[in-house]
């Protein structure tokens, strides 16, 4: 009988060593593990799938929100203080809540600010109003605001077609008008040049001077569907009266809002006589503090969103966990066989892993694909302005990843720790 | 080399404690055909788990190639198992939807060798075991029995063990199909010198054997040579069955 020379060189080595198998194996088993089941890997990858896109897709949703109300309030002017008549109210979503229609604000309290406040670079009278408009056949209701002509500066607002509003119309009483884009949309037939034509505000006729330029903005109070006239010729023969519905003040520079903002509610309380702040009969809103209350609204609204998401992709992860028991229990015998082999705890608990990352990650990746499509096919329907962020896309594969980790390290540590015994004689 | 002294194993604690070996004793030197025999429930399979390193003795002491392994841990048995022991199980377990080679290649995955060198070995064993090379690249699903359990013969062999340790390698075969793969197990012992321990409860099969140890109630009743070798006359059986 030939005796066999025995190569003892191996039992030397690889003795220490966790795990032995290479990351390539690992794939290639995980390959076949996950593929023999096809239906059922795709019903959990599904699961992440939705978790993933419906993060991406509604965080979008919340930062898109953010960043068109950001941009809106910030179009409104820069460094601008609002003052407008009537007790202050809480800082509200908008600037028209504040506006209210007591009538406090005169052209003298302007003029003093304009004159009495340092750090003020510019002032705008406003006396706005509702009335009905008649163009040349058509009829429409929208705002009319007497405005000077710093308003333009100060709130932002650029001529596209004509002249602003001129200090000498506003000295002459000249009836005259400038069109916000949807008033021109409304009134004038297209193809017909808007400026030179005739208007008719509350039957009295105006004479077109200029069209602005679109701010995007949509809905009520929009400047894109007001009328402009002189300031003076609306307190004349539109409201009746000298007061004004608001005063909009612009800072010098942003450092100089607050104590602007101060200085302003000072004046204003000593020219009204008034000894009690909390008394006024007046309110002055920063700007910054729109934007910050409005920031603090929309990502409250994102981390809802975000929440809403997050959980439907807990509950894929539990999915996951859910498939990975199963196949576990379902596999126990070839754990078994594997360990009779030699394959060590890390080896069985490292390809379970593998698997149940594997999946989170087709999971993420395609989640990550689909919640993109659909972010911007909800901003291509132009109801609600999406926007996506990088952090938002890594934030979500880190997390498909983590999931994988988290809810696949159970089962994985189960396997592991099959007695091999026990699983070779498993039914 | 195995040297086994006074082993027991006892499994379960207090009034359920049940002793499944008690005291066994015996050497298997290298290149020996040994088969374990003896009747259901006489502890074979327990006797196996621990010559396999699979499970450790209660007491005693288990020397493989001079290395006492009766009191090692659950890791330290894995790196025993994939440098020493090949195991051909009654029921095969080959996985499923996998193929032949790649079934055969698995104890060297674990082992990290590198891939060409896994699919050399893997191919030189497979053909030892008497697989024609136009199966490798079959599933394991897709063979017969006598193929599969050929196949299970390869994979014991392909990390180069110092044993081969088989539980009813025949259990779930025909006769005929029993007889080509216990001639595989004898061509492995005479042409290459390889290490078997055969356990089996038939005569018949154990008869196979060069010695045949016989046990019962988890004692040795009998150690002695086989009076006549059984021939499985493995050279002239077709492979296809
Ligand atoms: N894990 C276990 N726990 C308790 N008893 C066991 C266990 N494994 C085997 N036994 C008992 O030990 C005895 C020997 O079993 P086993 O070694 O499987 O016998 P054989 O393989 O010879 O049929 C049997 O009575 C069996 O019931
Ligand atoms: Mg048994």
């Amino acid at each position: 009988m030939p005796k066999r020379t025995r190569n003892d060189q191996r039992s030397t080595t690889s003795n220490l060593l966790p795990a032995n198998m290479t990351l390539k194996d690992t794939l290639e088993e995980t390959y076949t593990a996950l593929s023999a089941n096809k239906v059922r890997s795709g019903l959990t990858i599904l699961g992440i799938v939705i978790g993933i896109s419906s993060v991406i897709t509604l965080v979008s949703i919340g930062q898109g929100a953010t960043a068109s109300i950001q941009s809106s309030i910030q179009s409104l002017g820069s460094n601008l203080l609002l003052v407008t008549p009537g007790a202050s109210k809480t800082v509200g979503f908008g600037v028209a809540t504040a506006r209210g229609s007591a009538q406090t604000l005169t052209n003298a309290d302007a003029n003093a600010i304009a004159s009495q406040v340092q750090n003020v670079a510019a002032v705008a009278q406003e006396s706005q109003g509702r009335y009905q408009i008649a163009g040349v056949g058509t009829n429409t209701n929208t705002s009319v605001d007497g405005v000077t002509s710093s308003y333009a500066s100060v709130r932002n607002v650029q001529v596209g077609d004509g002249t602003f509003i001129t200090d000498e119309q506003n000295t002459e009483l000249a009836k005259v008008a400038v069109l916000g884009p949807t008033v021109v949309s409304d009134l004038i037939a297209s193809g017909t040049e808007p400026v030179g034509q005739t208007i008719r505000i509350n039957g009295q006729q105006f004479t077109v001077v200029g069209v602005t330029l679109s701010k995007g903005a949509s809905g009520a109070g929009s400047q894109d569907d007001t009328i402009y006239i002189p300031l003076s010729t609306e307190q004349l023969y539109l409201a009746g009266n000298q007061y004004l519905t608001a005063i909009d003040v612009q800072a010098a520079s942003a450092d100089t809002m607050t104590q602007a903002q101060n200085d302003v509610t000072d004046l204003l309380l000593q020219r009204h006589n008034i000894s009690n702040p909390s008394n006024a009969d007046f309110s002055v809103l920063n700007q910054a503090d729109i934007l910050a209350s409005a920031s603090s609204i929309t990502g409250t609204l994102t981390y809802l969103l975000g929440a809403i998401a997050g959980i439907s992709l807990l509950v894929g992860g539990i999915g996951i966990m859910n498939m990975m028991l199963t196949t576990v229990t379902e596999r126990t015998r070839e754990i078994g066989l594997r360990k009779a082999i030699g394959a060590k705890q890390a080896d069985i608990s490292m390809q379970f892993l593998v698997e149940a990352v594997t999946l989170t990650l087709i999971g993420g990746v395609t989640g990550i694909i689909l919640g993109l499509a659909l972010s911007f096919g909800v901003n291509a329907t132009g109801i609600v302005h999406t926007s996506v962020s990088w952090s938002a896309i890594l934030l979500a594969f880190g997390v498909s990843a983590a999931i994988g980790i988290a809810f696949g390290w159970y089962p994985a540590r189960r396997a592991a720790s099959l007695n091999p015994i026990e699983a070779l004689r498993y039914e | 080399m195995i040297e086994v002294k006074n082993i027991t194993k006892t499994y379960g604690a207090g009034d359920t404690a049940f002793q499944a070996l008690k005291g066994v004793t015996f050497t298997v030197k290298d290149g020996e055909f040994v088969a374990i025999m003896g009747p259901s429930g006489s502890g074979k399979s327990t006797l196996m788990h621990i010559l396999g390193c699979l499970d450790t003795p209660s007491s005693g002491e288990y020397f493989l190639d001079g290395k006492d392994v009766s009191k090692l841990s659950d890791e330290e048995l894995a790196d025993i198992r994939k440098q020493k022991i090949g195991f051909v199980f009654q029921s095969f377990n080959l996985l499923p939807r996998t193929t032949v080679l790649r079934n055969v290649m698995l104890p060297l995955v674990y082992a990290g060798v590198g891939e060409e060198e896994r699919k050399r070995r893997a191919g030189v064993a497979l053909t030892s075991a008497g697989l024609p090379e136009s199966h490798f690249l079959h599933k394991s699903n897709e063979l017969s029995g006598g193929q599969i359990q050929r196949v299970a013969i390869a994979r014991a062999l392909v990390n180069d063990p110092s044993l081969i340790l088989a539980d009813e390698p025949t259990g779930n075969l025909d006769t005929r199909t029993g007889e080509i793969v216990l001639g595989t197990f004898q061509k492995l012992n005479e042409e290459h010198g390889r290490t078997i321990v055969l356990i089996t409860h038939e005569p018949d099969v154990a008869e196979h054997a060069q010695r045949i140890i016989t046990i019962r109630d988890g004692l040795i009743v009998s150690d002695a040579k086989a009076h006549a070798q059984r021939s499985a006359k493995h050279h002239v059986e077709p492979l296809t069955s």
